[in-house]
């Protein structure tokens, strides 16, 4: 597959866009990435590739587009089957697909909830943070991954999240390995695969781009 | 092994006539368990306990094991029984029909109780923004007889909500979401999809959602 015919639009600290990159690694595939200026207004192709939602990440498969991160992932899974990324029983997957939704739907949103306050954050934003990661524990039980002793689709969907809790625990003043454990043992499991840690930017970087946005944003 | 399927739904709910309709297209007998949705205190203990996190109806009970999310329940329906398949086999189409059913749910149903709910300049705004999402499926629907083609798929079975729910809303409410001269195509489809064998048996009954949509908008409460 030569590189032109896949291309994300991309974005370097959007977690989203980082599981497409990651799946597309875990899938051995090579392709473009096209940085979108956060600050600079979005391009004419990413606004053409989804009128809708306008966001990224978009991937773009032989000039067709694609969008939303979790509807992409199960694409580049159907599309290049091995290895696979969801279970092969109807049941697991889903399982899988209710995990990813939940994860996509609450767990960014709920971190937003925390940065984006001015002054001390709240602790009910905390607290909801804490809640879901516990949730999410108790989907892992004892399993090396959730979906079980391979790394695959919800793993891709939630580690991303994760480059951003550095910046949220600072901002929360709280540790989530402190509140929970087996999810930050998870955490660290899934940093030692490549595909991960070649992904995911430096959370400290991700740190300094948030204080730079709450300035801009006024809430410093 | 006999199979067995459960539905918890409601009534009223355009979710769980959803994965009715599914399992009528697909021939599965299952048994049907009514849920009071209008409070949790309401809700039964099984519920409860089988979708925890969310608390929602539908709830898909196959063999004992517990499928949640009425969009996640149809692929599981699709993937389990091959009879009669509601998703296309090429992987584009069938991502496409998944991300136009999201759609629905998230940018076209929130803006339908926005403009119920709200007055003046929010009320319009709202109207507008349902508008828009109704023009672009009646794009995407691009003159075919149903969105899944000859047949009903995901994506028209996701849209069940607009075939009925947002018509019955609108005579309800005066609020002109969908009419004939802005989306003729999507207003015929309408037609065809409520008529059709898998989902005529599945739907409210009209006089029955009316009723309970008059006494919820006037603010008698939720009357089940």
């Amino acid at each position: 597959m030569s590189k032109e015919e896949l291309v994300i639009l991309d974005c370097w600290v959007s977690p989203f866009c980082m599981s497409v990159k990651i799946a597309l690694a875990e899938k051995g595939l090579e392709y473009e990435a096209r940085e979108e200026d956060l600050f600079g207004g979005k391009s004419d192709l990413l606004l053409n590739s989804n009128p809708i939602y306008m966001k990224v990440p978009v991937l773009l498969h032989q000039a067709k587009p694609l969008c939303e991160s979790t509807i992409i992932v199960n694409y580049i899974d159907e599309t290049w089957p091995s290895p696979p990324l969801l279970p092969p029983c109807s049941y697991g997957r889903a399982q899988a697909r209710f995990w990813a939704d939940f994860i996509d739907k609450k767990l960014f949103d709920a971190g937003c909830n925390i940065w984006r306050s001015k002054g001390e954050a709240p602790e009910e934003a905390k607290r909801e943070v804490i809640e879901i990661l516990k949730q999410l524990e108790e989907a892992l039980r004892e399993k090396a991954f959730f979906g079980g002793d391979t790394f695959e689709f919800v793993d891709i969907i939630t580690v991303p999240v994760t480059s951003w809790f550095h910046a949220i625990e600072k901002f929360g003043n709280f540790k989530v390995e402190d509140e929970c454990p087996k999810f930050s043992a998870w955490m660290k499991r899934c940093m030692q695969r490549e595909t991960v840690a070649k992904v995911l930017p430096n959370p400290e970087k991700v740190y300094e781009f948030l204080i730079m946005f709450r300035k801009m944003q006024g809430i410093e | 092994m006999a199979e067995e399927v459960k539905l918890f739904g409601a009534w009223g709910s355009p979710f769980s006539r959803r994965v009715e309709i599914a399992l009528e297209l697909k021939g599965i007998p299952f048994e049907y368990i009514e849920e009071n949705v209008s409070d949790d205190k309401f809700k039964s203990p099984l519920l409860l306990k089988y979708n925890p996190i969310h608390k929602k109806v539908p709830v898909l009970l196959h063999n004992g094991k517990p499928v949640l999310e009425s969009l996640i329940i149809l692929e599981y329906v699709d993937e389990t029984w091959k009879d009669n398949p509601i998703l296309p086999e090429d992987p584009h189409e069938r991502t496409m029909a998944r991300f136009w059913a999201r759609f629905i749910d998230e940018k076209c149903m929130p803006p339908v109780w926005k403009a119920l709910l709200g007055t003046g300049e929010e009320r319009e705004k709202a109207l507008e923004e349902v508008r828009e999402c109704l023009k672009t499926l009646e794009g995407v629907l691009n003159g075919k007889r149903f969105f899944g083609g000859e047949t009903i798929g995901l994506l028209d079975i996701a849209a069940n909500f607009i075939a009925f729910w947002l018509r019955v809303i609108q005579e309800v409410s005066g609020l002109e979401f969908l009419t004939a001269d802005k989306c003729p195509v999507l207003i015929k489809w309408c037609d065809e999809f409520v008529s059709c064998n898998p989902v005529k048996e599945h739907l409210p009954p009209r006089d029955k959602l009316i009723a309970f949509m008059k006494n919820w908008l006037s603010g008698d409460g939720w009357t089940d």
